[in-house]
């Protein structure tokens, strides 16, 4: 079966942003008061066959430890879907 | 003999630079060692250079570390032997775990190309061995990521097991905030493994040696370097 993993990768909470801040200000220069703590991270989609969800669900989490999220300094959360209903 | 290789990774931009600075003034044995070989049989030292390996892309360092030639490396290390990462060598060693820690954007929000200075505190690495306490090296830096971040847990480890090397400071050696280019924890510009040999600095040691480039101060570090190697030969 074919899923569609959906992956947003964070830096923790406790790690400075200052990508994130240099936005917060600029939305403060343009006269966005109202708004704070811009936290930049990331986005990924990954095309996973696998013979369950589970199974897919498993072997993302392992890709996210090994390769796309650095423990150290980031933290993630993901979404899995069955192709067909993640195309709709 | 001291024998240096300098790995090239696809988007190594210092790799050049390395093996000139190495040929030009500390020895006649230098390679370069192609990202996918697995042979590092022979050297003495192994550096991984500067630049932009894989274009940065996912994180600085986290694509190359999977290279085949980064599974040698690893042995290479833990047998003992010195390894050197320079910018985005040392972004390597970070995503490779063969150092703790890992690298943030700049806090200046900027890419830094300039000279600073960095003080040695850790003498008993063999990169580290032949420099003096109090010394400030002047060294450029070039590099968008080099705000190098650890948790509290860990920088005390660092300091525990005297693994941070050199500290960015002024001309006087003075170690301050003032004189942090890229918010650094702790003023950090270069940590070593708990055993010594393996060596991660953000400055670039191979753009001074050459006084031609306004600054020979980098020599200072391969040769000690290469008196420490020297020595564990004749021994």
């Amino acid at each position: 079966m074919d899923f569609k993993v959906t992956i947003v990768v964070t830096l923790k909470p406790s790690v400075l942003d200052p990508q994130g801040t240099t936005v917060t200000e600029a939305l403060h220069h343009m006269g966005y008061n109202n708004v704070s703590d811009v936290r930049m991270g990331k986005f990924m989609e990954v095309s996973v066959q696998a013979s369950s969800e589970k199974a897919a669900e498993q072997q993302a989490h392992e890709i996210c430890k090994k390769l796309l999220v650095n423990p150290v300094i980031e933290t993630y959360r993901l979404t899995i879907k069955p192709a067909q209903e993640a195309a709709v | 003999m001291i024998k240096f290789g300098v790995v090239m990774f696809p988007g190594s931009n210092c790799d050049h630079d390395c093996f000139y600075a190495v040929q030009q003034f500390f020895s006649d044995q230098v390679d370069f060692i192609w990202h996918k070989s697995t042979d590092v049989h022979g050297y003495d030292c192994i550096v991984l250079p500067g630049g932009f390996s894989y274009g940065d892309y996912l994180r600085t360092g986290a694509i190359a570390r999977f290279s085949p030639v980064m599974s040698e490396v690893k042995k290479f290390a833990s047998a003992g032997k010195p390894v050197i990462g320079i910018c985005n060598g040392f972004q390597i060693l970070l995503e490779s775990g063969l150092l703790p820690g890992a690298m943030l954007r700049n806090t200046s929000l900027r890419f830094i190309c300039k000279y600073v200075h960095i003080k040695p505190v850790n003498f008993s690495t063999p990169f580290s061995k032949g420099l003096k306490k109090n010394e400030a090296i002047h060294i450029p830096v070039a590099h968008g990521e080099g705000n190098y971040y650890i948790d509290d847990e860990g920088l005390k480890k660092l300091q525990k097991n005297n693994q941070i090397v050199f500290q960015y400071c002024n001309e006087r050696g003075i170690v301050s905030d003032d004189f942090n280019p890229n918010g650094s924890v702790a003023n950090i510009a270069g940590i070593c493994n708990e055993a010594g040999n393996v060596l991660g600095m953000m400055p670039h040691p191979e753009r001074c040696c050459d006084p031609m480039l306004g600054s020979s101060d980098g020599k200072r570090i391969f040769e000690s370097l290469l008196q420490s190697l020297n020595q564990r030969q004749t021994v």
